[in-house]
């Protein structure tokens, strides 16, 4: 075990761990912030995707002692303006069927925004395929995101 | 997940090796060879081994077709895809999920860039590879779909190899820390052959011996 301190939503997590715990479990475990999800632990699904200094990132794959003082964001912090226009669309389309994959599809989504303001059905698709939905909301996950592009430009 | 996934994983090799022990029986003649060229598709011959070669054009040639059991294994030919996006595994089948290469060999600026999962080093509890430099080659750097010939050619090519001149090919196949990744790619992935420091010695007696290319 080592201990490490995390920023988290920009507050100090101290968290006892073995240092090749992935990230995912120092933040739903060792910091008790659950709304990021375990899907496949192989990078293969996207719901533990968090932000590390803004860049999406699968959250299972990357040690716990490599994130150094990088800032994380996970979706209970999720605040710039991209994230709340992506919440509030998620919200008014009714995204999620279960819910699962939904935390993962956000942080995603909003990275996306972040960097492009005004992405085509392609750059959605490039940007979200890696974020899998066993309820198959993918239809409005797309929708969403266009709306919530077109909610920003004004 | 991923326990389960190295439990098949260990048994499929498991079986493999049981096979590979059965067909290990008595030798018939003519066997023998076809059992250590079997053997051998994991290591690389020394460079020594080619000396006996007299003719320098066939000795270059036989150097750079030893060093090619490096160049076309799935641990370097996947990250040389024709197209826009990798391959994975000894397969090679289609990376998934789906990333293209981008404006550097790094993912699209708003999309899936490689280091959404590959870090710094190889992660494997996640099964994940990393490396400092993870990247795609450049496209005029492709090498799937192409012969061992074709791929001598373009890599001696200063229009498609980064402009690079003997000796910083050289350097580069024996030292790049990516290149060096294909000996060290984790957990559950097969090295390429040899060891990079013989991979580095071939290409440079390749290179010594005029660096000419396999004929197609
Ligand atoms: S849990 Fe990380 S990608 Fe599935
Ligand atoms: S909403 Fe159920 S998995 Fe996506």
């Amino acid at each position: 075990m080592a201990a490490f301190t995390l920023s988290i939503n920009g507050q100090a997590h101290a968290v006892d761990v073995d240092p090749d715990t992935p990230l995912l479990w120092a933040i739903r475990d060792g910091a008790g912030l659950t709304g990021t999800k375990y899907g496949c632990g192989v990078a293969q699904c996207g719901a533990c995707t968090v932000h590390i200094d803004g860049q999406s990132t699968r959250s299972c794959s990357l040690p716990v002692s490599a994130v150094g003082d990088r800032k994380i964001t996970t979706i209970e912090g999720l605040s710039s303006k991209e994230g709340r226009a992506v919440q509030a669309a998620w919200a008014a389309i009714d995204v999620p069927q279960c819910g699962y994959c939904q935390s993962g599809q956000v942080m995603s989504a909003t990275a996306l925004l972040e960097q492009n303001k005004a992405p085509t059905d392609r750059d959605v698709d490039l940007a979200m395929n890696g974020n899998i939905c066993r309820c198959a909301t993918y239809v409005r996950i797309r929708a969403a995101i266009h709306q919530a592009a077109k909610s920003l430009e004004g | 997940m991923s326990r389960v996934r190295q439990a098949v994983l260990a048994g499929f090799a498991g079986v493999l090796v049981a096979s590979l022990v059965a067909v290990a029986g008595p030798l018939l003649p003519g066997e023998a060879d076809a059992a250590s060229r079997a053997a051998d598709s994991t290591q690389l011959r020394p460079v020594s081994d080619f000396a006996k070669i007299r003719d320098k054009q066939k000795r270059a040639i036989a150097l750079f077709e030893e060093a090619g059991k490096v160049i076309t294994s799935p641990r370097c030919m996947n990250c040389h895809p024709a197209g826009d996006r990798p391959t994975q595994t000894d397969a090679m089948r289609p990376h998934q999920p789906l990333v293209v290469r981008g404006e550097h060999g790094l993912g699209p600026p708003s999309g899936l860039a490689c280091t959404t999962c590959h870090h710094q080093a190889n992660f494997d509890p996640a099964g994940v590879p990393g490396n400092p430099k993870w990247a795609l080659a450049p496209l005029e750097m492709a090498w799937q779909g192409k012969t061992l010939g074709q791929i001598c050619v373009q890599i001696k090519d200063r229009t498609r190899n980064g402009d690079k001149d003997m000796a910083a090919l050289v350097h580069h196949m024996a030292e790049d820390e990516l290149v060096g990744w294909g000996w060290h790619p984790g957990e559950g992935r097969t090295p390429a052959p040899g060891t990079q420091k013989q991979f580095g010695a071939l290409i440079k007696a390749w290179a010594e011996a005029g660096a000419a290319c396999p004929k197609g």
